[in-house]
């Protein structure tokens, strides 16, 4: 009863804006804290690398980048598929917001990748490297999909084609994951997808932590704030909205 | 940063850009459909045609 109920909640726009607003400062705050403690850590307190020297300090901004990139592809795939099977419009809507967001982090991967590998590998770019290649595949699955939602004026149309496509594309995710230890590349194996036996000491990692937990929170916070936008779009012709803006405005 | 300043401040510098845009976008994508949903409120009042988009 309570998981189903809340499930079904999830379903209602007037209460997924309303919880998504609430959330909206809270996922701000955390961002603020984490984001300044994980850059101190990691640009001052961590110490220089043996081999790449104060060069590795990229990994507090590539990683999470990385990281969230894969986050959103698999937040936009499975809310699509939600959508798409229970034709839920929020499912879609939550997709919609997480796909832009995703490609953001997934190219700032891909260009904080290519600067620190320019003096570690000698050069930004390898297009033989399967893990580089994945990423960039991550990227085009994300302005395809946003692409082919623009390419319909009908919205239900463009929810249920563009949910396929984001449902195929997980497929890449896995490989983006595993093509460090599937193929030789020029990229670096896993650093800390061990958790057990992190390839890193712990006054390298702790930054990396906060680091991760503040670049989710900021994800989390802008997630909320094009849902709520996006949720506008959807109803702004519904007598909720039209309360809810005139409530606002008065 | 022992010769590498110039990668690792533009790397930090390159991701905090990117990261205030999309504060700026998710916002102005907010404050852009409660716009329009204030203008199609105002049409309905008005008995008017709310503002829609010319396909050419």
């Amino acid at each position: 009863m309570g998981f189903m109920h809340w499930f079904y909640s999830l379903a209602s726009p007037p209460h997924v804006y309303r919880l998504a607003g609430r959330a909206c400062p809270w996922f701000a705050g955390l961002a603020g804290v984490f984001l300044v403690a994980g850059a101190y850590g990691g640009l001052v307190l961590a110490p220089a690398d043996y081999l790449q020297g104060d060069g590795f300090r990229i990994i507090y901004v590539h990683v999470p980048s990385a990281y969230l990139g894969m986050l959103a592809y698999v937040l936009m795939a499975t809310s699509a598929a939600i959508g798409f099977i229970w034709r839920m419009k929020m499912a879609h809507g939550l997709a919609v917001s997480a796909a832009p967001l995703g490609a953001w982090f997934t190219f700032l991967a891909l260009v904080t990748g290519g600067i620190w590998g320019k003096p570690m590998w000698g050069t930004y770019w390898q297009w033989a490297d399967a893990r580089l290649m994945s990423e960039l595949m991550l990227l085009f699955l994300f302005l395809g999909y946003i692409v082919l939602r623009e390419s319909f004026d009908d919205r239900e149309k463009a929810d249920r084609i563009s949910a396929i496509l984001a449902v195929v594309g997980v497929i890449n995710v896995p490989i983006i994951h595993y093509s460090v230890e599937w193929w030789s590349t020029l990229h670096q194996g896993p650093t800390i997808a061990k958790l057990d036996e992190p390839s890193i000491t712990m006054d390298m990692l702790i930054p990396l932590l906060f680091m991760l937990i503040g670049f989710t929170a900021f994800f989390g916070w802008l997630l909320c704030k094009r849902l709520q936008g996006e949720i506008l779009n959807r109803e702004k012709r519904t007598r909720w909205v039209q309360e809810l803006i005139r409530g606002a405005s008065a | 940063m022992g010769g590498y300043a110039g990668y690792v401040w533009s790397a930090y510098g390159i991701t905090l850009a990117v990261m205030i845009a999309n504060v700026w976008a998710a916002y102005r994508y907010h404050a852009k459909w409660r716009e329009r949903a204030l203008e199609e409120g105002m049409a309905k009042i008005s008995g008017r045609q709310p503002r829609v988009k010319k396909i050419s």
